[in-house]
């Protein structure tokens, strides 16, 4: 099962089993991670489950939808490697990611 | 922080519910906390009911705001199957059906609304549905299979999303809307004729004007029959008009209340001790200088976070603007705001492109923004529905200038 690490603001992190098909988001939610708020649920409505996405998974996370990109475009302290963990599917292929969530979600 | 009544007993364990037992742990409060909740689930999200957890995409656990261990862990007294009979403020107590009374310091009504039930013939009839709970999606979906034929009476969001996901599986569907346009109390004519056209170009018969008489069926409901005279032969019908909101435990309490329990901006009732949240609640509409009753994710989650943070007296978060979502087919309608005294109403982009958006205003101030497919229009809608901004119409409907110019200049 991949694993997914979620580390906070304050720099602490928590690497949770994840499950292939579930989002990040509900992954954090499932597992009690603080810090994703996902207000509407995951339906790409919100952007408070925002999170950025560490370098090295950039790539295998693959790119956000246009809808994804253009949410996160108006979202407050987005950076390049910002994503909606909503909208980012686990698979394998993301055994280790690592996402920092920011400070605040809203 | 230690502070706080010794005992939180909330009423309703949905999304309101719910989110101020989450809202004040996360705050540090040590009391008790009681979640007395009718329904045998713990707080999940409606929103996929009539979505993909109707399409059958989803496991239940998967609407879970919190997995159940969360309850446990957190100290939160978790009462599923129990219904509240009664409230006495005087006593502080409430009574549960099962008899038993549990003592409160302060008390949250968050008992949300139930589906408006059709006062006709037939609607007790074998196949007469409605849409609200996971219990009513266990009994509606087995009936939707390929071939059958649904009739959905009321075009809401909630029958639009259902006649989608309808449609989407092979049933043929007919939706039956009294009103001249679909959507008619919720958003404007250009929204309702594009959404009509949506569902009748993937083979929904929409029928606008038309009044059901009632539902034709010995045990089993066969037919629809409308005012006409006309019958529409059915295996399933989801009457979805509307909701009222569950306010009588509060009304026969002595709590103020009106369509709605009546609250002020903390989310206070007429009784200093007791607090009332999401769609039960009438509540101040701080944008817009008037109360009302909102039916949302949005509405719910801030309840519960408002209430939450004035019985710990803490600091109230802000109102956001009232926000709002609805997935059809492939379409995700995103609204801002309440259009709700609109006197011009711009298009931005072609509604046969699928993605353009209706900024509602009044006195040249935006109000509220229906977007279809169009994040930037929803977002920068929102931040000026927030600001009360003066925007241009020839500017709102001119695609060639960006929402990013349209937001920078307007919100200088
Ligand atoms: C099918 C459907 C689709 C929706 N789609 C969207 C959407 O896309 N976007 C959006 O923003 N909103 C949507 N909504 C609206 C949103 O789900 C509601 O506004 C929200 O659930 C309201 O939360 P609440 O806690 O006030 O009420 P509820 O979630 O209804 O919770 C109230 C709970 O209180 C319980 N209760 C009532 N009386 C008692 C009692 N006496 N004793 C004990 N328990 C009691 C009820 O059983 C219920 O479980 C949808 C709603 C439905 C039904
Ligand atoms: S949960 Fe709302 S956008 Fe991801």
């Amino acid at each position: 099962m991949p694993k997914i690490t979620y580390i906070d603001n304050s720099g602490e992190a928590r690497t949770v089993e994840g499950k292939n098909g579930m989002t990040v988001m509900e992954t954090a939610i499932k597992h009690n991670v603080p810090g994703i708020d996902a207000d509407c649920g995951g339906a790409c409505a919100c952007a408070t489950c925002h999170v950025y996405v560490r370098e090295d998974f950039l790539g295998k996370v693959g790119s956000p939808s246009a809808m994804e990109q253009s949410m996160l475009d108006f979202a407050e302290n987005v950076k390049p490697n910002s994503r909606l963990s909503c909208q980012i599917k686990i698979s394998d292929d993301l055994d280790g990611l690592t996402v920092t969530t920011p400070e605040s979600q809203h | 922080m230690g502070s706080g009544p010794r005992t939180i007993a909330i009423v309703g364990a949905g999304q309101a519910g719910g989110q101020t037992a989450y809202s004040l742990r996360q705050a540090g409060y040590e009391g008790r906390i009681v979640l007395l909740g009718e329904e045998p689930a713990p707080p999940y999200q409606r929103p996929p009911l009539s979505k993909a957890y109707l399409k059958g995409e989803l496991e239940e656990d998967r609407l879970y705001l919190k997995p159940i261990d969360y309850y446990a862990e957190h100290n939160v007294e978790l009462m599923t199957d129990s219904r509240v009979e009664r409230l006495d403020l005087a006593a502080k107590t409430v009574e549960l059906a099962s008899g038993n009374r549990l003592a409160w310091d302060a008390l949250v009504i968050a008992t949300g609304a139930r589906p408006r039930r059709l006062p006709v013939p037939g609607a007790q009839l074998d196949g007469a549905m409605e849409l609200r709970t996971l219990a009513d999606v266990d009994r509606l979906r087995p009936r939707m299979t390929s071939g059958a034929r649904m009739v959905v009476v009321g075009a809401g969001y909630i029958g639009l999303e259902a006649a989608a996901v309808g449609s989407q599986l092979g049933l043929h569907v007919t939706v039956l809307e009294a009103m001249p346009r679909v959507l008619a109390r919720v958003a404007g004519p250009e929204i309702s004729n594009f959404y009509a056209g949506v569902h009748r170009a993937a083979g929904v018969d929409v029928r606008l004007g038309a009044r059901l008489e009632g539902f034709e069926g010995q045990t089993k409901i066969t037919a629809a029959r409308l005012s006409s005279g006309e019958q529409i032969a059915c295996d399933l019908a989801l009457v979805g008009i509307g909701v009222h909101p569950n306010i009588e435990l509060a009304r026969d309490a002595g709590l103020d209340v009106g369509d709605g329990i009546v609250v002020g901006r903390d989310h206070r009732t007429s009784h200093p001790d007791v607090f009332a949240i999401g769609d039960c609640a009438f509540r101040p509409l701080v944008h817009y200088g008037r109360e009302g009753r909102l039916e949302s994710v949005h509405n719910a989650i801030e309840g519960g976070k408002i209430a939450a943070a004035a019985l710990l007296g803490a600091p109230a978060p802000a109102e956001d603007v009232p926000w709002f979502w609805s997935d059809q087919y492939d379409l995700k309608l995103q609204t801002a705001g309440l259009s709700t005294g609109a006197d011009l109403r711009v298009t931005r982009g072609d509604p046969a492109s699928r993605s353009f958006a209706i900024f509602y205003l009044a006195e040249g101030r935006v109000l509220a923004v229906d977007a279809v497919n169009a994040a930037p229009e929803y977002i920068v809608g929102k931040k000026l529905v927030a600001a009360k901004a003066s925007v241009a119409p020839a500017e709102l409907a001119d695609k060639s200038i960006s929402m990013k110019d349209i937001s920078a200049r307007a919100l200088s």
